[in-house]
């Protein structure tokens, strides 16, 4: 789960972690009030999307930063005005961009040197781990290619947090004066301790920055969540933001499906994660391109795939659908009983290709036979991938 | 032989009493599983499928001599699971549990590190010697008794390499399903120096996927370490950066953890590469062929 940086920013002051005071705008004319409170000669406007590439993005159609600085309450309003309710393309949104339905108004501070930092769980150390650099606001990605000497890391075991030795060697090797390791120490074990006790999937500060009175001070948040953990962080829930999340994909977790939306033109109905990437693999192997990756499970009934195929077909670029089932859990005479379920309900105007295999199977093969609807029916992967494709080409 | 597990194998179940442990365990019997017993804390004295139910792992082991256990304790709980049987000293532990916090296992992994157990998982259909032992959720009839080591980070996905294999009239030595979590017990490699160490096993079938670094650290250890012929699948060719695919390991991160990345670091090892999912058992038998 994401949440927009000024959700994050609350969530690190509350954990000790300093940040600038700041705002949220929905109007120019907010962001003009907001610029007034803050008080100071300087304020940064944000625009708050669930991505990042803000400051280098651009509006659609305008020369608009998606992060630029304001001098006065009236450049504030012009900024938000330029952003609020407008398409921001970053790196990270893709061409299509994202649409700006909030600003973060946030005081100016005397920046010395910006830096970068993240912690994220390393799955070879089997444990988080703090990343910093020197290269504060650029393209960590990068950084990480070209020079990753630049990088350091320090594992750390979620309970005991982060030794204060492991932030003051960070802070030497970054190069910090020495005035200014004893912030250093508090801001990296704030982080490490946040990170944890809110069960974060990542939390990347790009820039932390150095400040002229030799304080160190969080001027970005980025902060994804383990979906996983969110039973025991009710009130992190409820900092979702639906309006940033593909709408099908929202639908598809509500029934209990696993589904992610691609630009291609075959809908997938797969059952199981890696059969379902593969299946995507096959059909972009024999020419296709697939329109989604859909899980759905081990063990769905017939409501949940006669829904899968409402959102499946809800995407108007899906022209013909395939469908892979691997029967163990799963009967394939329940995945056949549903897909006949489904065409009676939702009704197909694709062509469908079916691929059974597995448990009950040929009990599977004869409900489908026997039914009036236009099925294509596969033997093999590879027949069921090339099958599908030529469907769309006739 | 085998690894991991054979017909001597005593297996309890963590979680027995609830709807999805009850039916597995029934699976498991029904292949012939030497199921011993299950553990539910506060149902101790129950029976399930004619087994016994133990309020706690340690009682459980004392009672029927298990060694492995298989977990299907939900998702807030599981943790603590693993963590009970490692303290029981079980030798196997193989958790299917799916959707346990990836901070939670950090905290569990270096304790399995520290003991004697094995963990397997979680987020796993388990681990199969067919014709002798099954634990886990995979069905039991498509695989044949044989001498391919599979292992993969996918259910359905390994389902679909035993069934071309079995078609392919190879049969398998032991089949392991790894877990498509970011934070899992035994990596590729760990099964991979079992499976060249056990003289039943004479070629490894690997299923990878997008996201983390296990198959290239994987291809490393096979070009030093593996003298049996290896085929090796990595789904998610086609999947776009920063997408998580189902499975929470299964994502493309800061250009890493890419198909191209680790499909080159296996052929660089020797592996032999299924260019498509429907080319795994095929690609097994290449493997073979190159090697004699």
């Amino acid at each position: 789960m994401k949440i927009h940086e000024f959700q994050a920013k609350e969530l690190l002051r509350a954990a000790d972690v300093p940040v600038l005071d700041g705002k949220i705008a929905r109007t120019p004319e907010e962001a003009s009030l907001a610029f007034q409170s803050l008080g100071t000669p300087v304020c940064a406007v944000k625009a708050q999307i669930h991505a990042g590439g803000r400051g280098k993005g651009s509006v659609k159609g305008s020369q608009q930063r998606g992060v630029e600085l304001a001098k006065s309450a009236d450049e504030a309003a012009r900024i938000a005005h330029g952003l609020l309710d407008k398409t921001l393309v970053t790196i990270q949104t893709g061409p299509e961009g994202q649409v700006v339905r909030q600003v973060f108004i946030e005081s100016g501070c005397d920046i010395k040197q910006e830096l970068y930092c993240a912690i994220l769980v390393d799955r070879a150390a089997g444990s988080p781990v703090l990343i910093a650099s020197t290269a504060g606001g650029m393209d960590i990605e990068e950084v990480a290619a070209k020079t990753p000497e630049l990088i350091l890391s320090e594992p750390f075991d979620p309970d005991r947090g982060l030794g204060a030795y492991q932030a003051r060697l960070m802070a030497s090797k970054l190069g910090l004066p020495t005035a200014s390791w004893r912030h250093a120490v508090q801001f990296f074990q704030a982080i490490c301790k946040a990170f944890v006790s809110l069960d974060a999937a990542l939390l990347e500060i790009n820039p932390f920055v150095l400040t002229g009175d030799g304080t160190l001070v969080a001027l970005d948040a980025k902060m994804t969540f383990d979906d996983n953990a969110m039973f025991r962080h009710k009130s992190i829930l409820s900092l979702r933001d639906e309006s940033e999340e593909e709408p099908a994909e929202i639908r598809a977790a509500a029934a209990g499906l696993s589904y992610v939306k691609l630009n291609g033109e075959i809908g997938c109905l797969v059952n199981g994660a890696g059969l379902a990437m593969s299946t995507m693999d096959l059909v972009k192997f024999h020419g296709g391109e697939p329109a989604n990756f859909l899980d759905v499970g081990g063990g769905a009934n017939v409501e949940q795939v006669t829904e899968a195929f409402r959102i499946i077909l809800s995407d108007s670029n899906v022209k013909a659908i395939l469908v892979n089932i691997f029967g163990g859990i799963m009967r394939c005479t329940t995945i056949a009983n549903a897909l006949i379920e489904a065409s009676k309900t939702v009704g197909f105007t694709v062509p469908l290709v079916v691929r059974l295999e597995g448990t009950e199977v040929e009990d599977g093969k004869k409900i489908l036979a026997s039914s009036d609807t236009s099925i294509i029916t596969a033997d093999g992967l590879t027949d069921a991938a090339q099958k599908v494709v030529e469907s769309i080409k006739a | 032989m085998s690894i991991l597990v054979d017909r001597n194998t005593r297996v309890i179940c963590q979680g027995i009493t609830g709807k999805v442990g009850e039916f597995h365990t029934r699976g498991c019997l029904e292949y012939g599983t030497r199921m011993v017993g299950g553990v539910t804390p506060g149902k101790g004295g129950e029976k399930i499928a004619d087994l016994p139910v133990f309020d706690t792992v340690a009682e459980a082991r004392d009672a029927t001599g298990a060694n492995a256990t298989m977990i299907f304790v939900p998702p807030p709980f599981a943790a603590d699971a693993i963590l009970e049987a490692v303290a029981a000293e079980v030798d196997l532990v193989i958790a299917i549990t799916e959707g346990i916090p990836v901070l939670d296992m950090a905290r569990v992994l270096p304790v399995v590190e520290n003991s004697k157990s094995v963990l397997v998982g979680p987020n796993c259909p388990g681990v199969i010697t067919p014709g002798q032992c099954k634990i886990g959720i995979m069905p039991g009839y498509i695989h044949t008794p044989g001498s391919i080591g599979v292992m993969s980070r996918s259910g359905t996905l390994t389902y679909e390499a035993v069934w071309q294999l079995t078609q392919l009239g190879h049969g398998q030595s032991t089949c392991v399903g790894l877990g498509g979590d970011p934070l899992v017990g035994s990596s590729f490699i760990d099964i991979l120096a079992l499976f060249e160490k056990d003289p039943e096993t004479q070629a490894i079938l690997m299923m990878g996927e997008i996201g983390g670094s296990a198959e290239e650290e994987a291809a490393a250890y096979v070009k030093e370490h593996v003298t049996k012929p290896v085929a090796a699948f990595i789904a998610g060719r086609t999947a776009p950066p920063g997408k998580r695919m189902g499975h929470a390991g299964a994502i493309i991160s800061g250009g890493k953890g890419t198909a191209e990345a680790k499909l080159e670091a296996l052929r660089d090892a020797g592996i032999e590469i299924a260019e498509t999912p429907a080319d795994m058992g095929a690609a097994m038998v290449r493997a073979i062929q190159q090697k004699n």
